[in-house]
C-alpha cells in the first residue's frame, strides 16, 4: 500500500466533507429547528458561486468575491424566507416538497436569465493556485488546503454560536422543541429568519469554495443536495454534531471508495469486471451507509435529545 | 345537444390540424433538430443551434426552391426526453428528417422511433458502436464519427510520440466506454489505470481522488475524454494537482471551442500547447469551412466548435438529398443515394460514407494556441490518418 497516496486521498476525502458539512449545517438548521424540509437549499449553493464569480471579476480578487457575496447571499436568504417560506411553516411535508421544488427550477431560471446557460470558470489568485508541499514529499493543491482549514475554522465557529451563546441556546431548544420556546416568550420568527439566512449564507460559501474548481453552472445545486440530505438524514436531524461528523465520513467514504475500490476488487474478480463494478458501486456506497444507519439507528447517529 | 358541441368542435380542430400538416407537408420541406438546449449541457446545444441557423441564412431558407420548415426540439440531456421528441417529430410534425443529437445514450433512445416511421435520421454528433455496427439501417447517416475513431487517432499519436504508459480517465456511460475502447485498441504502450466517473444529471465534477491516481502510478500521460463542462472543471483542477509540465495531457472531445473561453477568462494558461484529434479544426482550409467559420464568428464573436461545424454539415447534407430528387421528398430512394454519395461541400472537405453511412474521412491533430487576435484556439498540426474507417463497419449487414 502506497501511504502517500492513502494520505492524499484523506485529505480529498477531508475537503469533500468539509464542504458538504457547510452544504449540510444550514440544512439540519432549517430542517431540524423550523421542520421545514427545504429542497431548494442547494440554490443558495449555486447563487452563491454566481455572485461570487461576478464580483470575483469585477474586484480582480477571489478573496473579496468572497467577502461581498457572503452577505449578499445571506440577502438572497432572508428575502426567500419572508416572501415564501415564512408562509409555509404551518403547511405539512409534502407542501414543503412542492413549494421549495418549485423555488428550484425559479431560481435555476432566474440565474440563466442573469447570467446565462454557460456557466463561469471562476480563477484563483495566483498564490492559491499552485501546489504546497507537505512533510514526506506529499504535494497537495493549495486550494484544496485552504478550504479543509476554512471549512474547519468555519465548523468551529458553529460549535461555539451552538453550544456557547444565547441564540445558539435558543437555536437547541428550537430544535428540541418549539413550541415551548414560542411560549417562553421568544420571538421565534425572527429567529427562524435569521436561522435561515444562516443557512443560505454556509451553503453559499460552500457554492463559493467549490467555484474555483469546477465552476459556477446551472443546477450545480441540485446534484449535491442529495448528497446533503444523506448527510443530515446518517448525523440526526437537527444535530449540527451529527452533520459534521456525518460529512467527513461520507466526504471520506466517498473518495476512498473512488481510489481504491477497484483495486479491492481485482483481488476478487476479473480485471474486466471490477471495472465494470468499481464504479457503480462507489457511486452507490454512500447510500449503502445511509440505508445500514436507518436500519440499526432510525434516528441518526446524533439526534437532539428531546424531541 | 351539449355533448356534440364539443366533439364537433374537436373534430373540426383535428380536420384543420390534418389539413394544414398536409398542406405544409407538400410545399415544404420539414426538418427536425434535437439537441440540448436546457441544463447547462446546453452551451453545446445552442453552438449547434447557431450553426444550424447559420446554415438556413446560407441557404436562404430554402432547399430546391421549396421553403425549409425547422423544428428544434430539446432533448433535455435526457434519453427518455429525446425519444419523446422524436416520436413528436415524426408523428405529429410529420418531418422528412430528424437531425441533431450530442449524446449518445440519447440517440441509442430515439433510434427506433425515427427508423421505424421510415424518416431518415441524420446524427450531427453521438457515434456509439451498435448504430455503426449491429443496429445500422440504410436510413441513418452521420455527419460525426463514430466514437472509437477520434480516440483511435490519439492511441495512435501517442505511439508516434513514444509515450510508453497512460493513465485513463473517462466518464460512465455508452460514448466514455467506447472512447476508452478506441485508444486502448491502437496504443501499444502500457495503461497503468483506469477510472470510469459518474455521468448523468449528477454528474461527478470533482476529480481530486481519480488525479491522486494518476499522479501516483507514474504514467507519462494521461488521457481523458470530457465533453462539455466536465472539460472545463477537469482542465482547472489537473492544473491546481501540479501535473501540468509533468504528466502531459492528452484528450479527445474535451477541449473545444466551448470550453476554450470559459478557461481562457478563467486563465487557466495550463492548456495551451496541449493537443487533442478531431476530424475538423476551425482552420482547415477549404472554401466552405473559411465560409461558415468566417460568418459565424462575424455574427457570435466567438469561434464554431466541432458540434458546430458537424450541426452545419447536416443541414447541407440533407439540402444535397432534397436537391438531388428536385425536391419531391417521397423519393426516399433517390435521397438514400444522393447522400451516400456525400456530395456536398463538407466544412470538413471531401469524404466519402462506408456501407454503414458512417463517413470515412481524415482525422487530425491539433494544438490549442493563441490566434493572431489572442484569442484561444485549435490548429492543425499534422494528420493522423487518412480517409479512416471505423471498425464496426464489418459488423453491419448492409
Amino acid at each position: 500500500m502506497d501511504y502517500s497516496l492513502l494520505f492524499i486521498q484523506f485529505l480529498n476525502g477531508l475537503q469533500l466533507g468539509v464542504l458538504l458539512f457547510l452544504l449540510a449545517s444550514g440544512l439540519t438548521l432549517t430542517f431540524g429547528i423550523m421542520d421545514f424540509v427545504n429542497l431548494a437549499h442547494g440554490s443558495f449553493y449555486m447563487v452563491g458561486a454566481f455572485i461570487c464569480a461576478s464580483l470575483t471579476f469585477w474586484t480582480g480578487s477571489f478573496l473579496w468575491g468572497v467577502l461581498l457575496a457572503i452577505p449578499l447571499v445571506a440577502l438572497v436568504g432572508l428575502a426567500t424566507e419572508l416572501i415564501v417560506v415564512r408562509h409555509l411553516y404551518r403547511r405539512d411535508h409534502l407542501d414543503h416538497v412542492l413549494a421549495t421544488f418549485g423555488l428550484i427550477l425559479v431560481f435555476d431560471t432566474l440565474v440563466q436569465m442573469i447570467w446565462g446557460a454557460a456557466g463561469i470558470s471562476v480563477p484563483l489568485p495566483q498564490w492559491l493556485d499552485g501546489q504546497v508541499t507537505l512533510p514526506g514529499e506529499i504535494v497537495f493543491p493549495t486550494f484544496r488546503l485552504m478550504i479543509i482549514g476554512g471549512g474547519l475554522l468555519i465548523a468551529a465557529g458553529l460549535y461555539y454560536l451552538v453550544n456557547h451563546t444565547r441564540l445558539g441556546m435558543l437555536i437547541r431548544a428550537g430544535a428540541s422543541n418549539r413550541t415551548m420556546v414560542g411560549a417562553l416568550g421568544i420571538d421565534i420568527k425572527t429567529l427562524f429568519t435569521g436561522v435561515f439566512a444562516l443557512g443560505a449564507a454556509l451553503a453559499g460559501i460552500a457554492g463559493m469554495l467549490i467555484s474555483p474548481i469546477t465552476e459556477a453552472s446551472i443546477g450545480m445545486g441540485n446534484e449535491i443536495i442529495i448528497t446533503a440530505f444523506v448527510v443530515i438524514i446518517i448525523g440526526g436531524i437537527g444535530s449540527m454534531k451529527g452533520a459534521f461528523v456525518a460529512a467527513l465520513l461520507i466526504g471520506l467514504i466517498d473518495t476512498m471508495g473512488r481510489s481504491f475500490l477497484d483495486d479491492i476488487f481485482k483481488l476478487a474478480m476479473s480485471t474486466e469486471a471490477a471495472e465494470t463494478a468499481a464504479p457503480a458501486v462507489s457511486a452507490m456506497l454512500i447510500y449503502i451507509l445511509m440505508a445500514i444507519v436507518l436500519a440499526v439507528r432510525p434516528q441518526g447517529l446524533f439526534p437532539p435529545k428531546v424531541r | 345537444m351539449h355533448i356534440w358541441k364539443p366533439i364537433s368542435a374537436a373534430v373540426a380542430c383535428a380536420s384543420l390540424l390534418l389539413s394544414s400538416s398536409l398542406a405544409s407537408a407538400a410545399d415544404s420541406v420539414k426538418v427536425g433538430f434535437v439537441t440540448t438546449l436546457t441544463t447547462p449541457a446546453a452551451v453545446i446545444g445552442n453552438d449547434m443551434k447557431d450553426a444550424v441557423d447559420l446554415a438556413m441564412e446560407h441557404i436562404g431558407g430554402k432547399m430546391a426552391g421549396k421553403p425549409v420548415d425547422l423544428i428544434m426540439e430539446d432533448d433535455g440531456f435526457k434519453p427518455e426526453i429525446g425519444k419523446q421528441k422524436a416520436d413528436k417529430l415524426v408523428k405529429q410534425d410529420n418531418v422528412d428528417f430528424v437531425a441533431g443529437f450530442i449524446w449518445s445514450h440519447v440517440l441509442l433512445a430515439s433510434r427506433k422511433s425515427v427508423l421505424d416511421a421510415g424518416k431518415f435520421l441524420i446524427s450531427a454528433n453521438a457515434g456509439p458502436s451498435p448504430i455503426a455496427g449491429k443496429l445500422c439501417h440504410e436510413n441513418f447517416f452521420s455527419t460525426s464519427w463514430q466514437n472509437d475513431q477520434t480516440p483511435m487517432a490519439m492511441g495512435e499519436v501517442l505511439n508516434q510520440k513514444g509515450v510508453k504508459s497512460i493513465y485513463i480517465m473517462a466518464p460512465n456511460y455508452a460514448a466514455g466506454k467506447n472512447m476508452v475502447a478506441g485508444v486502448e485498441r491502437t496504443f501499444k504502450g502500457k495503461v497503468l489505470g483506469k477510472d470510469f466517473t459518474k455521468w448523468g444529471k449528477d454528474a461527478q465534477l470533482d476529480f481530486s481522488a481519480e488525479l491522486a491516481k494518476a499522479k501516483a502510478s507514474g504514467a507519462e500521460g494521461i488521457f481523458v475524454f470530457y465533453p462539455g463542462k466536465a472539460g472545463g472543471a477537469f482542465i482547472k483542477q489537473y492544473t491546481q494537482a501540479g501535473l501540468e509540465g509533468k504528466v502531459p495531457l492528452y484528450t479527445v472531445f474535451t477541449v473545444d471551442a466551448i470550453a476554450l473561453p470559459k478557461l481562457q477568462k478563467g486563465g487557466l494558461e495550463g492548456v495551451l500547447g496541449t493537443e487533442n484529434t478531431q476530424q475538423w479544426s476551425p482552420d482547415l482550409d477549404n472554401a466552405a469551412n473559411k465560409k461558415f467559420v468566417g460568418d459565424f464568428k462575424a455574427k457570435h464573436g466567438r469561434y464554431p466548435s466541432f458540434y458546430a461545424a458537424q450541426a452545419y454539415d447536416s443541414i447541407m447534407l440533407i439540402k444535397s438529398a432534397v436537391e438531388a430528387v428536385k425536391g419531391d421528398t417521397s423519393n426516399m430512394d433517390g435521397m438514400r443515394s444522393a447522400m451516400k454519395s456525400a456530395n456536398y461541400e463538407s466544412v470538413r472537405g471531401k469524404y466519402t460514407y462506408g456501407n454503414n453511412h458512417m463517413p470515412i474521412q481524415n482525422f487530425y491533430l491539433r494544438k490549442v494556441v493563441k490566434d493572431a487576435d489572442g484569442n484561444w484556439t485549435t490548429k492543425i498540426t499534422k494528420t493522423v490518418y487518412t480517409n479512416h474507417q471505423d471498425v464496426y463497419a464489418s459488423e453491419c449487414k448492409m
